[in-house]
């Protein structure tokens, strides 16, 4: 099933929750929207699920136009971000409610009803759990529970809001894990939303990066992270340093200081001036770009992060390997390794 | 300071009244001193026995004065039977109308966003801010033989005032808020996603109320028809202004209480009354019971 979104809009009142949107989703795609809070991903699932009207655009599936169709027309299986089980009924009847409320005609028998929902919780290896109540089960439980209710009704596309938010750390990388391999064994195409870049990352085929009602970057995680196409995408994805520089003639300067790094085409005017943490070096004093003074140093892992002062009086973050301890009031010199300059 | 060095000295013997001090300190905290608390329950046992035991027992005292045979004739009487049917027949009426009413209101209220929803809640609680001798006084304005649909109604020979339909119609007037009034709150903290759920999953409109949204409020409904039963049987003012009070016809038991109370005919009067007040203590059980059942709902979903 492919899913095309064209330049979609939605306004709550004065707020644009999406403000022109267009993507096209390939079959059997795994594709995460990942954004802060109130950037309209959560907007655009509920509208591709039909639980949200646009106030312009076009939905299509397969080409057919979706917008014409109900939510529970439009096969689409929809887990909410706190799962929304029904809680007065039993695990069993969560799942069995999409086939119950089927139209007479197609509706399975009671045996067909049970046989389906056992080989559903036997999918999300929970069928030991039928005759509880929601309201009993662990989160990660829950998560299970309303996935096998929302794929009861054989969904051509899965939708899911912020999938592991209300997980802890642990039942979520396992969730995550188990989560892509579902997604090879059904192959439906899914979409799912998250603010956690990480989780993006690591699950989704494909990635699109949405700020303010728009998409910024689409691609895959590692061209969201490699290539940032905008300065909201590469602080968002990844930590980043930003620096406000200005770009006159092919020179950029940090206050009044000349860099002597390229401008790569940026500018002229007011800029910005992005580098990852771990790709700022550290280099003796007098050889560096950038020069600054050790202000705090924290350990952990494979990596110390340093606050450093600079001498034009910004202070940033790096992240250095820890074959040369730093100390606090330690000179340093610093290099960006690879960068990127957008205009302010 | 100097306490904290002396005492590893004696260490256990200190140590325990530490904790002894520590103990009736935090207790002194919790709790006010002896008298403050005698002097408060004292109060609050005498003003409960004033006000609602002692009137609750003069009622049966009153009842029963004459013996028991007594009571069970008053209470045979045409004219008391009369009004306990009227009555009987006005609460299932008023309480039907309002439990479609209310629900449908805390429905739309609690499920939907629309512009002017808050002068819907706002009229929803009018009757309950609106005096009830007014509220029937509106519907007399709206009936009577000089009202504004009087002359329709008499030419098309329909009776509405003094009759049962006034009665009922002031009586769902006056208790419309309670169904609503339980319901609302509860509906808006569950919110709408289990019943987005079941859209999405294919249920029309009519199997996700019934299946999703009735279930998840049913403990609701019940208590909000209770109290709205209670009032509805016990409604005095407004019904008092459109019932015309004809005897064994439209006189409803709490309106015969107050005409045979005024003819001295005590027994009779109290033997109507104390069906009111068994009314009432049956109420009472039965709201523990559902508020119960509520606060349960509400840990489960919670956790």
């Amino acid at each position: 099933m492919t899913i095309e979104v064209r330049n979609l809009v939605k306004r709550f009142g004065s707020f644009a929750a999406l403000d022109g949107v267009d993507l096209k989703i390939a079959d059997g795609e795994l594709l995460a929207l990942l954004g802060p809070s109130g950037s309209g991903k959560t907007t655009l699932l509920r509208i591709i699920a039909g639980l949200d009207w646009p106030d312009a655009g076009e939905v299509s599936f397969d080409g057919e136009n979706a917008l014409a169709r109900g939510a529970g027309e439009r096969h689409v299986g929809f887990v909410f971000q706190h799962y929304a089980l029904f809680r007065h009924m039993t695990v069993f009847e969560n799942v069995a409610f999409g086939l119950r409320v089927q139209p007479r005609a197609i509706r399975k028998d009671e045996a067909g009803i049970r046989a389906r929902v056992k080989e559903l919780l036997d999918l999300v290896q929970l069928d030991w759990l039928a005759d509880r109540y929601p309201s009993q089960l662990s989160g990660g439980q829950r998560q299970r529970i309303a996935l096998a209710r929302a794929l009861a009704i054989e969904p051509r596309i899965l939708l899911r809001d912020e999938p592991f938010g209300a997980l802890d750390a642990k039942v979520r990388k396992e969730l995550r894990k188990w989560l892509r391999s579902l997604h090879h064994e059904i192959n439906v195409t899914s979409i799912f939303v998250t603010h956690d870049q990480e989780e993006a990352l690591e699950v989704a085929n494909r990635v699109v990066v949405m700020d303010r009602g728009r998409i910024e970057q689409v691609g895959s995680a590692g061209e969201v992270y490699d290539h940032p196409a905008t300065a909201f995408v590469h602080g968002f994805i990844g930590e980043s340093i930003m620096l406000p520089v200005q770009v006159e003639g092919g020179v950029v300067r940090l206050k009044d200081k000349a860099l002597d790094i390229a401008a790569d085409g940026a500018g002229p005017g007011a800029s910005r001036l992005f580098v990852r943490r771990h790709d700022m070096a550290i280099v003796p004093s007098e050889s560096g770009t950038l020069r600054g003074q050790v202000t705090h140093v924290r350990s952990f892992g494979p990596i110390q992060r340093a606050e450093v002062v600079l001498s034009e009086g910004d202070t940033i973050e790096i992240d250095a390997p820890r074959d040369r301890e730093l100390r606090t009031g330690d000179p340093v010199g610093l290099r960006p390794r690879r960068y990127r300059i957008f205009a302010a | 300071m100097t306490l904290q060095r002396e005492r590893p000295r004696s260490a256990a013997k200190g140590e325990s009244t530490g904790v002894r001090t520590a103990r009736a300190a935090r207790d002194n905290l919790r709790t006010e001193p002896r008298a403050v608390r005698v002097a408060l329950i004292a109060m609050a046992v005498i003003f409960l026995g004033v006000f609602v035991v002692l009137p609750l027992i003069m009622v049966f005292a009153q009842a029963f004065s004459r013996g028991i045979s007594a009571y069970l004739a008053a209470l045979s009487e045409p004219e008391a039977l009369s009004a306990i049917r009227l009555t009987l027949l006005v609460a299932a009426i008023s309480v039907s109308l309002n439990l479609v009413f209310g629900l449908a209101a805390a429905w739309a209220i609690a499920k939907f966003e629309f512009s002017g929803k808050t002068v819907l809640i706002t009229l929803i609680d009018l009757p309950f801010s609106v005096s009830p001798v007014i509220s029937g006084l509106v519907f007399v304005l709206l009936f009577g033989a000089q009202g504004y649909w009087g002359a329709w109604l008499r030419s098309h020979d329909i009776q509405v005032l003094f009759a049962m339909p006034g009665i009922a119609l002031a009586t769902t007037f006056v208790t419309f808020p309670f169904v609503a009034r339980a319901l609302i709150p509860l509906m808006q903290e569950q919110g709408t996603q289990e019943e987005e759920a079941a859209v999405s999953l294919g249920a029309s409109g009519l199997q996700t109320f019934f299946r999703v949204t009735l279930p998840n409020i049913k403990w609701g409904v019940l208590y909000g028809v209770l109290l709205c039963n209670a009032r509805a049987m016990g409604e005095f003012g407004a019904v008092s202004v459109v019932s015309g009070h004809i005897r064994g016809e439209t006189n409803t038991m709490p309106l015969l209480v107050e005409i045979l109370y005024n003819e001295y005919q005590f027994v009779a009067s109290f033997a109507i009354a104390s069906l009111l007040a068994m009314l009432a203590l049956i109420t009472l059980v039965a709201k523990a019971f559902l508020e119960r059942h509520l606060d349960e709902g509400d840990v489960s979903h919670d956790h």
